[in-house]
């Protein structure tokens, strides 16, 4: 797999990824779910791991982050192994979590939520400029946070990550429960952070979504990396992307 | 002279006095349980033995060191606190992954060790401890006398009140407070030391606690035994404002203490249990209680 990725875009050969992750495993307690997840991601790009429910697409996020301590295997960051780093540590390198279930504190208003994670990187956007993506939040600074309705509170949860300076953002799902209209606000959202130069990886059930704003895909089953796909490839894959995501 | 359903208005006003006194004790108490509860999800057993330790050293301070009622107003929450993070650290931080039973066993446990060895040295009969010759006197308002002390008791236990739920309500360190409760691993994976918020929370709810030992200390006698007569009442009081609620501790806190001084006057039989009684009917009706957020 990996020659594959090497022949099918030379030019990653010679670059140092941002983020490599090698034979990372993990568990919920006694459940082994990853079973070895091998992947990179270069400065800049936007890549996607697709597959299905329970595939562990989520759970290599979280390991990723530290969130799940129970893994081994290799995390490297900008050259840097986290394999044995607590999440706090590992947020603190410059990478960003959007969890699946958004995280918005209800406990906490708009402004506190966006306020809330405190900078760990110069250079992070402004407020301005996060209101001008998400003009919505704006007009309800002072409302309960989980009193936005479910876009809005995505555009939360993914506005307050851009403060922080962290460059790598780990975004999950998303677009799930979304209406359409809004989706296509997180997909212009995701090019226009990707021309900052921010660097995604994005988990996602809905391929068709991820086809407009990834660079590559990998296909995740069963805890391990399946398939690498570049996104001009993806039309010629279709049949090989249905087998695997059973749709 | 007026009366109220006849009874003289120096008896109404002296057990509402009464009664805010005890409320203003029972509000820093179970602000401090709620405090810690929110962030821990500790119930912290080892309150009133805290309380009472407070009281303790100021007297300390005062016989051994010739330090004042208003140094140790400072310098007892401080040490108080530091032995609350170092419990934090040492014992309570081991039993986070496990059942809740554990440690409400170990916070009970060491309220019984520090009352004691309280007791050991010092006997139950309580020392003395005099009120500040500054707070020394009253003032007669007309319908009832107010010593200056009490008076102080219920102004500076209102200002640490709302100090405290402006601090975690109003500011950022609050917001982090706030969120650090009800999603703990998120916050850590901001890039929020989280433990270590959790151990500073300990010490200040430790702190609150130290520092009602001291507003107490010249108005009950410093003894071993006054943290747990006292911690029964505020455990009420907290389960009936409603776990983890910091605005629900305060105003239950001095409510409470208002309807207990009231029934002194009105029912004096039930004074004991009217608490209690108020407990059962919420829990029927309100589990979560009255500020409690039901999941």
């Amino acid at each position: 797999m990996a020659e594959a990725a090497t022949a099918t875009r030379p030019e990653t050969a010679t670059r140092q990824p941002l983020l490599a992750v090698r034979n990372l495993e993990a568990w919920y307690g006694e459940s082994h779910v990853l079973h070895g997840v091998n992947f990179n991601v270069f400065p800049g790009e936007v890549v996607t791991l697709l597959g299905r429910n329970g595939a562990g697409k989520t759970t290599t996020l979280k390991s990723v982050m530290g969130i799940l301590t129970k893994r081994k295997g290799s995390v490297v960051f900008q050259g840097k192994e986290l394999m044995h780093a607590p999440a706090r540590y590992i947020a603190r390198e410059g990478i960003a979590f959007c969890p699946e279930e958004r995280g918005i504190f209800s406990s906490l208003s708009v402004e506190e939520n966006l306020m809330l994670p405190p900078q760990v990187k110069p250079g992070g956007m402004s407020v301005e400029q996060i209101f001008d993506l998400f003009p919505n939040l704006k007009e309800r600074l002072n409302s309960q946070g989980t009193k936005l309705s479910g876009g809005e509170q995505q555009m939360l949860a993914i506005g307050r990550i851009l403060r922080t300076g962290a460059k790598m953002l780990l975004l999950d799902e998303p677009t799930e429960g979304l209406a359409p209209v809004i989706i296509q606000h997180i997909g212009r959202t995701i090019a226009q952070l990707k021309n900052e130069g921010f660097t995604i990886v994005l988990v996602e059930q809905n391929f068709r979504f991820a086809s407009t704003v990834a660079d590559r895909h990998y296909v995740v089953d069963q805890g391990r990396v399946v398939d690498e796909i570049a996104n001009a490839d993806i039309e010629a894959n279709l049949e090989k992307l249905h087998a695997y995501l059973g749709v | 002279m007026f009366e109220l359903l006849g009874i003289p208005p120096q008896a109404l006003f002296g057990q509402l006095l009464l009664g805010l006194i005890n409320g203003s004790f029972y509000a820093i108490l179970s602000l401090g349980l709620a405090v810690i509860f929110g962030l821990l999800n500790i119930i912290n057993f080892t309150h009133g033995a805290q309380y009472m330790f407070g009281a303790f050293v100021a007297w300390m301070l005062l016989t051994y060191g010739g330090l004042g009622y208003w140094w140790a107003l400072i310098l007892v929450p401080i040490i108080v606190g530091i032995t609350g993070i170092i419990i934090e650290r040492l014992l309570i931080a081991r039993l986070y992954h496990l059942d809740h039973l554990y440690g409400l066993l170990l916070t009970f446990g060491l309220a019984l060790i520090i009352q004691g060895l309280l007791r050991n040295q010092y006997g139950i009969s309580g020392l003395p401890y005099a009120i500040p010759p500054q707070l020394a006197g009253g003032q007669n308002l007309g319908f009832m006398f107010l010593p200056n002390y009490r008076g102080w008791v219920v102004v500076a236990s209102l200002i640490v009140c709302f100090g405290t739920w402006f601090v975690i309500e109003k500011t950022r360190l609050g917001a982090y407070l706030r969120a650090a409760t009800e999603n703990p691993t998120l916050v850590g994976a901001f890039g929020i030391n989280v433990p270590r918020m959790i151990t500073l929370t300990y010490g200040f709810g430790v702190a609150l606690a130290a520092f009602a030992g001291v507003l107490a200390a010249p108005i009950y006698s410093v003894n071993p035994n006054m943290g747990a007569d006292l911690i029964i009442v505020v455990f009420a009081v907290v389960v009936i404002g409603g776990m983890g609620s910091i605005l629900g501790a305060i105003i239950t806190g001095f409510g409470l203490g208002l309807v207990e001084g009231l029934t002194k006057v009105f029912y004096p039989e039930a004074s004991s249990v009217v608490i209690f009684v108020i407990m059962a009917i919420v829990l029927l009706f309100k589990p979560a209680g009255l500020f409690g957020r039901t999941a």
